[in-house]
C-alpha cells in the first residue's frame, strides 16, 4: 500500500468527492478538484515517464501548463485518446484512464533507458550526426527510433466529440486572473468597457490565491482573503465576461487572439454527450492586457531531473491549493526567496523540512528569519551538486560556493530526502507578448527579460511585466492600467501591503560542479533532454544564434517550447560565448502557446462541412441514376454511371461509343459562365483573348484562349455574343473564379476606362450538352418551334428559344467533336429538361455520360484541358495552336511574352500525341517520355498528360508534353515505367476526323 | 490577422481579403515597343524591402474592388489606405 500524502482542509479540493482513475493500469483515487498530477503525488507517485533521447525516469516537475515531464496519453486505443497531455492541467473525473506515453514497454522497464548508459555516445546533434547518414538508411533506423521515442499515439477512429468556433470583439481582453488581472477587469469593467477575462485554470486568482502566509497582507488582510473578495465583487460586474479553464493559445497582429475554452474535459466521459468539448474563441480586442503571470526557473545542477525534484512554486501549490505533499522528508534548494514561503507552507501543515540549500550566502528577509525560528537548517552560500535515487529522489550532495559562485569548495555533505524543491527565480511569461511581434530588453539586475515595446495596443501587467512583489504588482497595475485604458474612476485608493520577502537573488545559471562537465547530466530542457554540456558542444562546433544552438541541441523544441529552460540555455550561451544577454537574440515562442487539439482547430467544419460542397441543379437525377461523382473544385460532377455489374472502363467505353455512334447526353452545368456588358465589351474581349472578336456577328460562338501576362495559357472556353454590346463567356469549372477576378482585375486597375460590366452567372443557368449523330433529332423534339437546319442553325452559333414557357439559350458548340447543342436555362428548369432530353432520346438510345467520357472523347479530337495538359508552363504555340493566336491585334494580355527569348525556343515541350507500339497497352498518366535508355543519366523529356483506350479508334492513345515535339512527328519515343519499357510514336494530337465532318453528321 | 479599412466598406477582417503583389506597377501600354529586358522587368521584378511597402489589395469577399496599401512589412502596420489611381498619402 502506498503512502498517503493527502492532507485535510485544502483550497481546490472537495473531500467528499471520491473519484477513481486508472494510470497505467492501476487504478487510484483522488477527489474532485484535484488534477491528474495531484492525484498521482498524493498517492506518492512521481514517477510518470521517461525521457526523450535518453530514457531517464522522469516526475511531475510543474503545477500547470509548463509541465515538460507530466505527458501522458489519455484513454489510450479509443476514440477520444489525446497525446501529450499534461497531467498537471488535467482535471480528474470518474473513469479517467491515463498512461505515460515516452517508455517502451514500461514506464518501470524501459529498453530505451540504455541511452542513458551509452549517452557518451549520444551528444547534442547525434540524431543528425548518426542517423541521417547515409540518407537512405534513414527509414531502416525510423521505425525503431520512433517507437521507443513514444511521441504518443494519435487516435485511429474518427472524433466522436463536438468542437465549435466563436467570434469575441470586445474593448479590453485581460489574459491571465491573478491578483493584477483580477484589479484589470475591476477597472476596465467598472469604466463601462466591455471586458473579457480569461484564465487557463479552472479557479480565479492565480498564485495569490493560495497565499495564507503572515507575512503578505493587503491592507491587514491575508492576501487569499483579500483577493477573494474583489473575486467576488467582479464576478456580479454586467461589462465583464469570465472565462476560465480557457487557454489563449495565439496573440497575432492587431490584437487578434485565439483561445481555446475548454468546456467537457473535466467532466466523467457520461455526461459529455451533446457537449461542445473545446470551443475556439477567435477574439478581437480593441486593447489587450497580458497579466500571464511568471514561471518559476529551475536550477540546472548534475542529475536535476530525478523525480521527486519540483518547482518549489509547485511543492507549495500542491500544499495549498490540493492538500498534497510531494514527500516526507523535503529539502528546498534555491537562490532567492520564493522557496522559503513553501516552507512555511510547509511548516503551517506540519510537513518536514530537511534543510534549505541557499545559494546566497546572506540572506536577511523577515521571512528566512521565521523559517530558522522554525528550526530548519539553512545552508547558506551552498550549492547540491548531486542528486541519488533513479526512480525517486532518496539523497543529494551539496557544496560550499566559491566567492565568485564559479566553483565549489570545501567538502561534500549529504543528505537524505524524498523530495526537492527548487527555485532559481522566476521568468516573466512573456510568450504571448512576443508572438504578438513584441520585443523585450533584458533587465541586469534580476536577469529576466521584460516587454519594452508594444506592437499594438496592449500592455503587460504583474509579474509577467517583471513586477514581482506585491508593493510592485499593485501599484505599477493601478498606475499602468489607468493610463492604458485613460480611465480616472477606480477604487484602488489606498493601498497596504505588508510583506516579509527580500527581493535579493544570487543568479548562477549552469551551477558549478565538483565535476568536470563532461561527466555531468545538468538539463536545461527536460523534454528533451537537451543539457549545459550538450549547448556548450554546439558553441564549441561554432553555432552563436541562439535559433541554431536551439536546433541543433532540440533545447526548446518539446511540446512545452522550452517554458523552463529556455532563459537557462541563453545564460549558458552567454556566460560560455562572453556576451550580453539578448544579444544572440532570444528564441521565438511559436502559436498555440500550449498544444491545441485538431478538433479545436478545425470546429464544425468536419465530414460534409469540411468545405463547401456545390451540386447542379440535376445533381439529383444523377444520384438516382446510379452515377459516381467526381470533386472538381467544390463542385460534385457526375463521373461515369455504371450499369449492373459494369466497372468504370466498361461504363465509359460504354458512354463513349454510344456518344459517338447514337447520343450522349452531359451535365455541363458547373462551366463557368461571366455576363459581359457595356459599350466596349468587344475591345475588352479582344484584350483579354488571344484571338480577334470585333468582328464577332452577333448570334455566333467562339472558342478562345486566355494566357497569363507571362504567356504562358490560363484559361479557355467558348463566348457568345448575344447582343451588340452584350456577351457571355464560359470558362473551365476550376478556373470560373479566377478569371472573374482576373478580369475585374484589369478592368479596375489597368482599364478603367473600359464600359464594361462583368457578373458572374454560373449558378443561375444548368447547361445541358447534347451530342451525337442523333442530337438534333432530340433537341428538336424538345423545342419543336426552333428551326435546327444546318442553314439556320450552324455549328459556333446560338439560338433564343422556349422550351414550354421558359426562355432558353440553345447552343451550337461541341467540345466531343460530334454535332452538339448545347441547352442554358434558368437553373431551377434545369431537371426537368434534362428529363425531357432524356425521354426525347429513348428511341436513340441517348446515353447520360459523365466528365470521364466527356474527357476521353475530347483527347479523340486532341482537344486540351487546360490544367490537365498545361500547367501554366505552356503557350499557345507549345500546344500547337498557333492558330488561335492573332497576328494582327496590336496587343492582348500576354502577347509580348510569346516573343520572349525563353518562349520563341524550339525545345520547349510542346503538346503532341502518342500512339503505343501495342494498341492495348494504355498510358500512364504522368509517366515520364524518353528518347534514350540507355544515357546516364537518362534525359526526361517531357511526361504524358492524357491517356485512354478509345473504343471508336479501338486503340490506345495518348497526349503527353515532349521536349521539341513538335518535329518529331513519327519518331519512336520510349516511356519507362518499373517493369517494362513501353515504345511509342510520336503523332498527330487530333486523332479522330480531323476534318470536322462529324460536327455536321447525323443518322 | 490585419484589420484592413477597406475605402469603400470600411474596417473588415483580412480573410475577406486578397493580397495582390506590388502596387504601382502599370502594364506598360506599348509592349511591343519594348526589349525583352524591359519586359521581364515589368513581368518579373519585385520589390521586397523592410519598411513602408505599397501592396495592392482587393476585398475579395467583400465589394470586390482593388485598392492600395502602405504597409510597414517589419511590424505590419498599415500606414494608408488609398483608392487605385491615386498616389501614395505617405513615404
Ligand atoms: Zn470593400
Amino acid at each position: 500500500m502506498s503512502k498517503n500524502l493527502r492532507f485535510k482542509s485544502s483550497k481546490l479540493v472537495d473531500e467528499t468527492y471520491r473519484i477513481s482513475f486508472k494510470f497505467n493500469n492501476k487504478t487510484y483515487y483522488g477527489y474532485k478538484g484535484d488534477t491528474l498530477a495531484s492525484a498521482l503525488l498524493a498517492n506518492d507517485v512521481h514517477l510518470v515517464g521517461r525521457s526523450f533521447k535518453y530514457h531517464r525516469p522522469r516526475g511531475i516537475m510543474t503545477a500547470g501548463s509548463e509541465e515538460p515531464n507530466a505527458i501522458i496519453q489519455l484513454h489510450d486505443n479509443t476514440s477520444r485518446t489525446e497525446p501529450n497531455v499534461r497531467a498537471t492541467e488535467i482535471e480528474i473525473y470518474e473513469g479517467l484512464v491515463a498512461s505515460s506515453q515516452n517508455c517502451w514497454p514500461s514506464v518501470d522497464f524501459d529498453i530505451g533507458g540504455i541511452n542513458n548508459i551509452l549517452s557518451p555516445l549520444l551528444p547534442a546533434g547525434f540524431y543528425y550526426k548518426t542517423f541521417m547518414w547515409p540518407k537512405s538508411f534513414w527509414e531502416k533506423y525510423e521505425y525503431f527510433i520512433r517507437k521507443s521515442a513514444g511521441l504518443g499515439k494519435s487516435p485511429k477512429e474518427a472524433d466522436p466529440d463536438i468542437y465549435e468556433h466563436r467570434y469575441i470583439h470586445c474593448d479590453v481582453l485581460i489574459i491571465g486572473a491573478g491578483i493584477s488581472g483580477i484589479m484589470a477587469a475591476k477597472m476596465a469593467a467598472k469604466n463601462g468597457l466591455k471586458t473579457l477575462l480569461v484564465d487557463e485554470k479552472s479557479f480565479l486568482g492565480g498564485s495569490t490565491i493560495y497565499d495564507n502566509s503572515e507575512f503578505l497582507k493587503i491592507n491587514n488582510q491575508i492576501t487569499s482573503s483579500w483577493l477573494e473578495k474583489e473575486i467576488n465583487e467582479i464576478s456580479k460586474l454586467k461589462n465583464l465576461e469570465i472565462k476560465t479553464r480557457t487557454s489563449v493559445a495565439a496573440f497575432h497582429g492587431y490584437n487578434f487572439l485565439l483561445a481555446r475554452e475548454n468546456l467537457t474535459d473535466h467532466l466523467p466521459i457520461s455526461q459529455r454527450k451533446n457537449k461542445v468539448r473545446h470551443r475556439l474563441l477567435k477574439i478581437r480586442a480593441k486593447k489587450v492586457i497580458s497579466a500571464t503571470g511568471a514561471i518559476e526557473r529551475p536550477l540546472i545542477f548534475d542529475n536535476n531531473d530525478r523525480p521527486g525534484i519540483l518547482l518549489s512554486s509547485a511543492v507549495k501549490k500542491y500544499i495549498d491549493l490540493y492538500g498534497v505533499a510531494c514527500g516526507e522528508n523535503n529539502i528546498l534548494f534555491t537562490n532567492n526567496d520564493t522557496a522559503y514561503e513553501t516552507a512555511m507552507s510547509m511548516v503551517q501543515r506540519g510537513i518536514k523540512v530537511n534543510a534549505i540549500i541557499d545559494n546566497r550566502e546572506e540572506i536577511v528577509s523577515k521571512l528566512s528569519y521565521e523559517v530558522e525560528k522554525n528550526n530548519i537548517k539553512i545552508f547558506k552560500g551552498y550549492t547540491v551538486v548531486d542528486t541519488y535515487g533513479y526512480k525517486r529522489i532518496n539523497g543529494l550532495s551539496i557544496m560550499q560556493l566559491s566567492k565568485d559562485g564559479q566553483k565549489v569548495i570545501g567538502k561534500k555533505i549529504k543528505l537524505s530526502c524524498d523530495s526537492l524543491g527548487v527555485s532559481g527565480g522566476w521568468t516573466p511569461a512573456v510568450h504571448l507578448f512576443t508572438q504578438s511581434g513584441g520585443k523585450l530588453k533584458f533587465r541586469e539586475n534580476d536577469q529576466v527579460f521584460i516587454p519594452n515595446k508594444y506592437p499594438s495596443d496592449q500592455l503587460s501587467i504583474g509579474s509577467c511585466n517583471g513586477d514581482f512583489s506585491l508593493e510592485e504588482i499593485t501599484t505599477n497595475t493601478i498606475l499602468s492600467v489607468k493610463k492604458f485604458l485613460n480611465i480616472n474612476d477606480i477604487d484602488y485608493n489606498t493601498f497596504e501591503i505588508i510583506t516579509g520577502i527580500n527581493k535579493s537573488k544570487r543568479n548562477i545559471w549552469l551551477l558549478p560542479s565538483d565535476k568536470i562537465l563532461g561527466k555531468t547530466k545538468s538539463f536545461v530542457d527536460y523534454q528533451n533532454d537537451a543539457t549545459a554540456k550538450d549547448i556548450k558542444l554546439a558553441l564549441r562546433e561554432g553555432f552563436r544564434s541562439i535559433e541554431h544552438v536551439k536546433r541543433y541541441t532540440t533545447t526548446g523544441m518539446g511540446t512545452d517550447q522550452g517554458k523552463l529552460g529556455n532563459m537557462h540555455a541563453l545564460g549558458i550561451i552567454s556566460e560560455t560565448a562572453g556576451t550580453k544577454m539578448g544579444e544572440h537574440g532570444t528564441t521565438t515562442f511559436r502559436p498555440p502557446y500550449t498544444p491545441l487539439t485538431f478538433g479545436t482547430i478545425v470546429g464544425r467544419n468536419v465530414g460534409e462541412f469540411f468545405d463547401i460542397i456545390r451540386r447542379t441543379p440535376i445533381h439529383d437525377w444523377h444520384v438516382t441514376n446510379n452515377a459516381k461523382f467526381e470533386n472538381v473544385g467544390q463542385w460534385k460532377r457526375a463521373w461515369y454511371y455504371p450499369k449492373a455489374n459494369e466497372n468504370m472502363h466498361q461504363a465509359v467505353q460504354r458512354e463513349s461509343k454510344a456518344a459517338r455512334e447514337c447520343a450522349g447526353i452531359l451535365d455541363a452545368s458547373t462551366l463557368g459562365k461571366i455576363d459581359i456588358q457595356g459599350t466596349d465589351a468587344s475591345e475588352f474581349l479582344n484584350r483579354v483573348y488571344t484571338n480577334a472578336w470585333s468582328k464577332l456577328a452577333i448570334g455566333k460562338c467562339r472558342y478562345g484562349l486566355m494566357l497569363n501576362e507571362d504567356g504562358m495559357v490560363y484559361d479557355d472556353g467558348v463566348t457568345s455574343r448575344l447582343d451588340e454590346n452584350h456577351y457571355i463567356m464560359t470558362t473551365t469549372t476550376g478556373g470560373a473564379a479566377n478569371v472573374l477576378g482576373k478580369l475585374e482585375d484589369y478592368l479596375q486597375t489597368e482599364w478603367p476606362e473600359l464600359d464594361v460590366y462583368l457578373s458572374s452567372v454560373t449558378d443561375h443557368y444548368a447547361t445541358i450538352s447534347v451530342c451525337g449523330p442523333h442530337s438534333k433529332k432530340i433537341v428538336s423534339k424538345v423545342i419543336p418551334d426552333l428551326d435546327f437546319s444546318d442553314e439556320k442553325f450552324p455549328h459556333m452559333s446560338f439560338k433564343n428559344a422556349k422550351i414550354d414557357q421558359i426562355k432558353c439559350r440553345v447552343m451550337r458548340i461541341s467540345f466531343t467533336g460530334e454535332q452538339s447543342y448545347e441547352i442554358n436555362i434558368q437553373s431551377n428548369y434545369g431537371k426537368s429538361v434534362w428529363e425531357k432530353c432524356i425521354e426525347a432520346g429513348k428511341d436513340f438510345n441517348i446515353t447520360p455520360y459523365g466528365t470521364e467520357t466527356m474527357h476521353l472523347l475530347r483527347a479523340e479530337k486532341g482537344f486540351i484541358i487546360v490544367g490537365q495538359d498545361t500547367d501554366a508552363t505552356m503557350t499557345p504555340i507549345d500546344l500547337q495552336m498557333d492558330w488561335i493566336v492573332s497576328k494582327k491585334k496590336y496587343d492582348f494580355i500576354g502577347k509580348r511574352s510569346l516573343y520572349r527569348s525563353d518562349t520563341i525556343k524550339d525545345d520547349r515541350k510542346q503538346l503532341v500525341g502518342l500512339l503505343t507500339e501495342n494498341p492495348e497497352e494504355v498510358l500512364e498518366e504522368g509517366a515520364q517520355i524518353v528518347a534514350d535508355i540507355k544515357k546516364s543519366p537518362i534525359e526526361m523529356l517531357g511526361h504524358v498528360t492524357s491517356s485512354y483506350y478509345s473504343p471508336n479508334l479501338n486503340k490506345s492513345i495518348a497526349l503527353g508534353v515532349v521536349k521539341g515535339g513538335k518535329k518529331m512527328l513519327g519518331q519512336k519515343l520510349i516511356i519507362p515505367m518499373e517493369n517494362k519499357n513501353i515504345n511509342v510514336t510520336v503523332a498527330d494530337p487530333v486523332f479522330l476526323d480531323k476534318e470536322g465532318e462529324r460536327l455536321n453528321a447525323n443518322l | 490577422m490585419f484589420l484592413i479599412n477597406c475605402p469603400f466598406c470600411g474596417e473588415r477582417e483580412q480573410s475577406e481579403f486578397k493580397a495582390g503583389g506590388e502596387a504601382h506597377i502599370e502594364r506598360p501600354k506599348q509592349p511591343t515597343e519594348l526589349s525583352d529586358d524591359e519586359w521581364a522587368e515589368f513581368l518579373f521584378m519585385r520589390k521586397n524591402i523592410k519598411g513602408v511597402q505599397f501592396e495592392r489589395w482587393n476585398h475579395a469577399h467583400g465589394c470586390r474592388k482593388w485598392f492600395n496599401i502602405a504597409r510597414d512589412t517589419s511590424n505590419d502596420q498599415i500606414k494608408a489606405v488609398y483608392k487605385m489611381g491615386e498616389k501614395p498619402p505617405v513615404k
